[in-house]
């Protein structure tokens, strides 16, 4: 499992790297989509990998890391897709008006 | 707790209100908003100058943090405030800053776009929140927020010179918050904490192996606020987005590069000092030749720079420089000279970028299309002029003149204003074999620093010379620009501040090396926050 993780990660990034040095808006936003999503992962894997463990407390349970995931990597994920999401919607807004005002989808407005 | 307890979090909530309380009001009633949103800052820059004399209060050094408790949760698990003299010290900077470019504003620049009062309030309250939290994700919440509205503002006005500024801004900012995150999570994963003061006190006990890991997350979250504090070779979006932006946005960018420099220094200080054992001075090499480098590219931009926003863009990067590589010297009392350095420069900076705009406005296009930058020019203005309030001042071009003497005066570095106490601060302490440095030899990076300190103000001095005698002596139209009393009180007054700065140098000098102790001391600012005691809830609930 600790493979497949690493892999994913690794290679959303280098994906999301090489787009964002890429000369289209459309390339570096998904350039940059990727990297959110490697990071979302990333974070989530410092919570180390547990499988069928909750990270919250039933009522009346005793919580411990035999039984339990740390919930907090959890919490910072959740927060960490909403701004990279609220993002990438104002870039994509940016990107809409840059090529309205210069008719052209290069990130410097000129070929 | 007192109420002055409860201020602290004062410079959060308020401006997030007042964002909150303008939206539903119409854009047409763009005066009414105005005011409601200068009253608003009005309030934070009186809460910010008690939490200074708070802050202050203490006589000593070591004892100046007070802590928050969010939702009465201690320490190391819920998120703290922490309000020290240095955070109090950038609270009051952000509320000055943010007072004048809103009056200026108020002339004729909201009207540029929607909702500016609205951004300009987000944008005071994630300042404020990145200088004041203990958390480091909250930390992160409050930089995206602060960023968020930094992008609707460098938009504001639209044009397609903003955009395509707009658009590079955003992505390398976007590509340095995925930096930042990865940095705290990387923390997380080796220490268990994000908490400052609990992360300074786990980093001195750590295994090597987590050490390593430890020590990659602090280095990718550094490179997250270099980018932000534009060091060579992370800076060059910075002079064209600072000068594309509208003159009151620009100004108040003028302070968010100085959050880069805040957090860098409040983290190196507080983790990685001389009791962080192995990790102790992590970074620092980098750095100080990191920020030399940025000061050389700053003035050597600033020489080549034909278009003032250039000149003033460039010499955000300078002072940026110059405040990296004070950090990088690990030297305590040089710190207290480069706290002096922010407040001079970044009040400079801004009267600067305010000032551009007013002594443009009489220049024809064609003026500069004989001067050789077309670049980072926009006409795009031209027409907003018709439909402006206010009282035109007599003898503009004599006090339009006097300003950006005095803008020059301080961004080289002469006497007698601050922008030269500063300076003179640092070096004074560089140098200074036996003060509270202690007897460090001067090594080579200390040399450079110097040397580049000077010329920077050289280069600074030589650059204004050119264009002011270009601009004012001979210029080619010899048209007289409108400007309004309301647009020139806020340059005036910014102006009139850094010579209260140079008059109340003692003081201010002793406050800022009070803060730099206390910086020094990291272990009182831990104990404050890790003992805070817990409020009893209040009786019958």
């Amino acid at each position: 499992m600790e493979l497949v993780l690493s892999a994913g990660i690794g290679v959303l990034t280098a994906s999301g790297v090489w787009l964002l040095f890429r000369p289209r808006t459309y390339q570096v936003i998904i350039g940059l989509s990727l990297l959110s999503y490697a990071v979302n992962l990333f974070i989530f894997g410092m919570g180390r990998l547990r499988v069928n463990a909750p990270p919250v407390l039933e009522p009346g349970g005793v919580g411990g890391l035999l039984t339990h995931t740390d919930p907090i990597p959890q919490a910072l994920v959740l927060t960490a897709i909403v701004i990279g999401f609220a993002m990438t919607a104002l870039f994509l807004v940016v990107l809409l008006a840059s090529r309205g005002f210069t008719g052209t989808d290069h990130v410097d407005g000129r070929e | 707790m007192n109420w002055a307890n409860h201020l602290i979090i004062l410079p959060i909530l308020l401006p997030m209100a007042t964002a909150a309380a303008l939206i539903p009001i119409d854009d047409r009633n763009r005066t009414l908003k105005g005011v409601l949103s200068f009253a608003s800052t009005v309030v934070l820059f009186f809460a910010a100058i008690i939490l200074v004399t708070l802050a202050a209060s203490s006589q000593d050094a070591a004892d100046s943090a007070f802590v928050y408790m969010l939702g009465n949760w201690p320490a190391p698990f819920g998120i703290v405030l922490v309000l020290d003299r240095l955070s109090a010290l950038m609270l009051a900077l952000s509320a000055v800053l943010g007072l004048a470019a809103q009056v200026y504003a108020m002339a004729r620049w909201h009207t540029a776009g929607y909702h500016f009062h609205s951004l300009f309030q987000l944008l005071l309250a994630g300042l404020n929140g990145a200088f004041l939290t203990g958390d480091l994700f909250n930390l992160f919440v409050f930089f995206e927020m602060m960023l968020a509205a930094s992008y609707g503002l460098l938009l504001h006005g639209s044009g397609p010179l903003r955009v395509k500024a707009g658009l590079h801004y955003i992505a390398v900012n976007l590509a340095a918050s995925s930096l930042f995150l990865i940095g705290v999570s990387l923390i997380y994963g080796a220490t268990g904490t994000l908490n400052m003061a609990d992360l300074a006190v786990r980093i001195m006990t750590l295994g090597p192996e987590s050490r390593m890991l430890m020590e990659a997350g602090a280095a990718l979250l550094g490179i997250a606020f270099l980018v932000k504090a534009g060091m060579w070779p992370l800076g060059f979006w910075l002079p064209t987005a600072y000068s594309a932006a509208t003159p009151p946005v620009a100004a108040m960018f003028a302070i968010l590069t100085k959050v880069g420099f805040y957090v860098i220094l409040r983290l190196s200080m507080l983790l990685f000092g001389d009791e962080a054992g192995m990790s102790a001075g992590f970074g620092q090499t980098l750095l100080l030749y990191g920020g030399l480098l940025t000061i050389g590219f700053g003035a050597v931009g600033v020489l080549a720079s034909q278009a003032m926003g250039r000149i003033a863009g460039y010499s955000v990067l300078v002072s940026s420089g110059t405040l990296l590589a004070a950090i990088g010297l690990g030297n305590s009392a040089v710190i207290g000279g480069a706290l002096f350095y922010v407040v001079s420069s970044t009040l400079t900076i801004c009267a600067f970028f305010l000032l551009i705009e007013l002594v443009e406005r009489g220049r024809d296009a064609g003026a500069d299309v004989l001067a050789v930058t077309m670049e980072a020019y926009g006409d795009l203005d031209e027409d907003e002029d018709e439909k402006e309030v206010g009282v035109a001042v007599p003898g503009t071009l004599a006090v339009l003149g006097l300003c950006f003497c005095t803008c020059a005066i301080l961004m080289s570095g002469l006497p007698p204003l601050s922008g030269f106490l500063a300076k003179f601060a640092i070096l004074h302490e560089l140098f200074n074999e036996d003060g509270f440095g202690g007897n460090m030899p001067i090594g080579a990076g200390q040399w450079i620093y110097v040397a580049l300190l000077i010329l920077s103000g050289l280069a600074a001095m030589i650059a204004m010379n050119r264009i002011g005698i270009r601009t004012f002596w001979t210029s080619i139209e010899g048209t007289i620009p409108r400007v309004f009393l309301i647009e020139i009180t806020p340059v005036l007054l910014l102006l009139l501040a850094t010579v209260f700065l140079s008059l109340q140098a003692g003081p201010a000098m002793r406050y800022m090396d009070a803060a730099a102790k206390s910086l020094a001391n990291p272990k009182n600012y831990t104990d404050r926050v890790l003992t805070a005691p817990r409020v009893a809830p209040a009786g019958g609930v």
